[in-house]
């Protein structure tokens, strides 16, 4: 479903991303780790069609988000960094924004909106400004407006970042369940995470991918430790070393 | 005082202006994506309380400076053009680029750039969207000084040419600032860094053109030079708009406007795409 292929990106004589490929597949939750600066939003920018890679190849169902990145959009769901939104708003008017570009209009509009609200817990702010929303509200609102045309393919930057446990224990849930039916990328630096909603991972360090595997394979990749946590700092290198 | 005769010549080539206006309107809003942008931006001016404060303030100055300094009810020469229309190129030097200043730059600042531009959305329609919003809120507010127009339809019987080529020259001049406003706008996150470079360049764009300053130039620089200061002239916003305000509608001046906004979003369209490189 989703296809990356020697992907790279520069800034300036900066290599953000350096020769990344992966795949992923429909029911699939692919888990990017990395520490921060590794290039997980950067890599998750040019899958989106945000950011134009220096070089490499993106196949998003089927179709080449280089040669015809508004048809690649249409299968695409994503969730920001940061969760951004539109300030003026209320959620519910953000939300039918969002659907009316996607060209959802009409009942089915009204449909889709209750169907993210309900999902995302978010029936009780419904009619609230979104400058208003306390930070898990807020995110919870640009995560519902991913979903909300249903898309095959998910790219979520960073959906726990700065929610509580609680909220973090909701969102999990929800990329899993979710998962059965569509093919996901989230970034975390939460190690946890990886275990508890992904099929799969990857670890990417400087621009590159340094693992590719289950949580289960992942753990066992350095002989001598068995844990996610040992392996993660046994491979990548904190931005305070050099 | 009449400049030119303006009885019937030029409403055909009005007319055809308008038509050509009005095709593109439709023809853009009937873009579902357009639409919705449009919609958009157009609902989060009158959320906001900015809007309502340029208005006004629009008002005042329009009406304000016609009546203190524009001798507008001396004399029996019943004209809009040396007294309300003048003013209009210094009103829109500051604020058009007020109201322009959020179209980009606020995309930037909130982070909601990276969700418009990750839309099945071509950058021209969110482009095209929002110049239209900030247009049409312009729309809106020039037609809230026609009540200066009664005043002197009460006052006097004033030709109505120069008052109809004065609001179109009126709004190409707001047309020409905002497309400014939002190349500028598309390569800041600042609000504040793009409303203060928009009313340097709307004020350049006016200056050059501002006769007494044209005339200095000439007087001052050698007489080869003269050539390449009228050039310049051409090139201003002021020019265009001066002679349109004393009646004298003629269809490059039009073109000329339509030129500089076509620019204007196509520079927009370049800052977006480098901001993404
Ligand atoms: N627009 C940009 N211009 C220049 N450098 C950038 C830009 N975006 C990201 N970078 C750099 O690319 C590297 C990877 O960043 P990023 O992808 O945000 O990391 P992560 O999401 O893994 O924390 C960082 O060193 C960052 O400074
Ligand atoms: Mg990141």
């Amino acid at each position: 479903m989703i296809q990356v292929q020697n992907l790279r990106k520069q800034f300036g004589t900066k290599v953000a991303v350096n020769d990344v490929s992966f795949a992923v597949e429909k029911g699939e939750v692919l888990g990017c780790l990395g520490p921060n600066g590794a290039g997980k939003s950067t890599t998750m920018r040019m899958i989106t069609g945000y950011f134009r890679p220096t070089s490499g190849k993106i196949t998003l169902a089927g179709v080449d988000m280089l040669e015809d990145p508004q048809r690649g959009k249409e299968s695409l769901g994503y969730l920001p960094e940061n969760a951004p939104l539109y300030s003026d708003m209320t959620v519910a008017s953000f939300l039918g924004f969002c659907a009316e570009l996607r060209g959802i209009t009409g009942a089915a509009r009204t449909k889709a909106l209750d169907r993210v609200l309900d999902l995302c817990f978010l029936d009780s702010v419904r009619n609230q400004s979104v400058d208003t929303l306390s930070k898990g509200f807020r995110h919870r609102t640009c995560f519902a407006q991913s979903i909300i045309h249903d898309p095959e393919v998910l790219i979520l930057d960073e959906p726990t970042d700065g929610l509580d446990p609680n909220q973090k224990h909701e969102v999990r849930g929800m990329i899993k369940r979710m998962g059965q039916d569509k093919a996901i990328i989230f970034s975390t630096h939460i190690l946890e995470e990886v275990e508890a909603a992904c099929s799969r991972a990857i670890i990417i360090d400087r621009g590159k991918v340094v693992a590719d595997g289950t949580p289960d394979q992942l753990k066992r990749l350095v002989p001598g430790v068995n844990t996610l946590d040992e392996v993660f700092r046994s491979i990548t290198r904190s931005d305070v070393e050099k | 005082m009449k400049l030119v005769d303006n009885s019937l010549s030029q409403w055909p080539a009005l007319l055809a202006m308008l038509v050509l206006f009005a095709g593109i309107l439709v023809y853009a809003l009937r873009d579902r994506h357009i639409r919705s942008i449009f919609k958009r931006e157009f609902l989060a001016y009158f959320n906001s309380p900015v809007l309502y404060v340029i208005v006004v303030i629009f008002l005042l100055t329009t009406m304000g400076f016609a009546f203190l300094f524009g001798a507008f009810l001396d004399g029996d020469n019943a004209s809009l053009t040396g007294s309300f229309f003048f003013w209009h190129p210094w009103i829109y030097t500051v604020l058009a680029p007020a109201v322009g200043m959020r179209l980009w730059s606020e995309e930037h600042r909130l982070g909601t750039v990276e969700l418009l531009m990750t839309m099945p959305v071509s950058p021209w329609q969110a482009i095209v969207g929002k110049f239209l919003a900030a247009a049409a809120v312009w729309f809106i507010g020039l037609t809230l000084t026609v009540s200066i127009v009664f005043t002197v339809y009460y006052l006097g019987e004033p030709d109505t040419g120069p008052v109809i080529t004065g609001y179109v020259a009126s709004y190409l001049y707001a047309l020409g600032c905002l497309a400014v406003t939002s190349a500028i706008s598309a390569l800041t996150r600042s609000q504040v860094v793009c409303f203060i470079v928009s009313v340097a360049t709307c004020l350049l764009a006016l200056l050059i053109g501002y006769p007494q300053i044209v005339d200095f130039a000439v007087r001052s620089v050698p007489a080869w030079m003269e050539s390449g200061v009228r050039a310049i002239e051409y090139l201003s916003f002021y020019t265009h708009f001066s002679d349109m305000t004393k009646g004298i509608f003629v269809f490059k001046d039009v073109l000329y406007f339509v030129s500089v906004a076509v620019v204007g979003l196509l520079i927009t369209d370049l800052a977006l795409r480098s901001k993404r490189a």
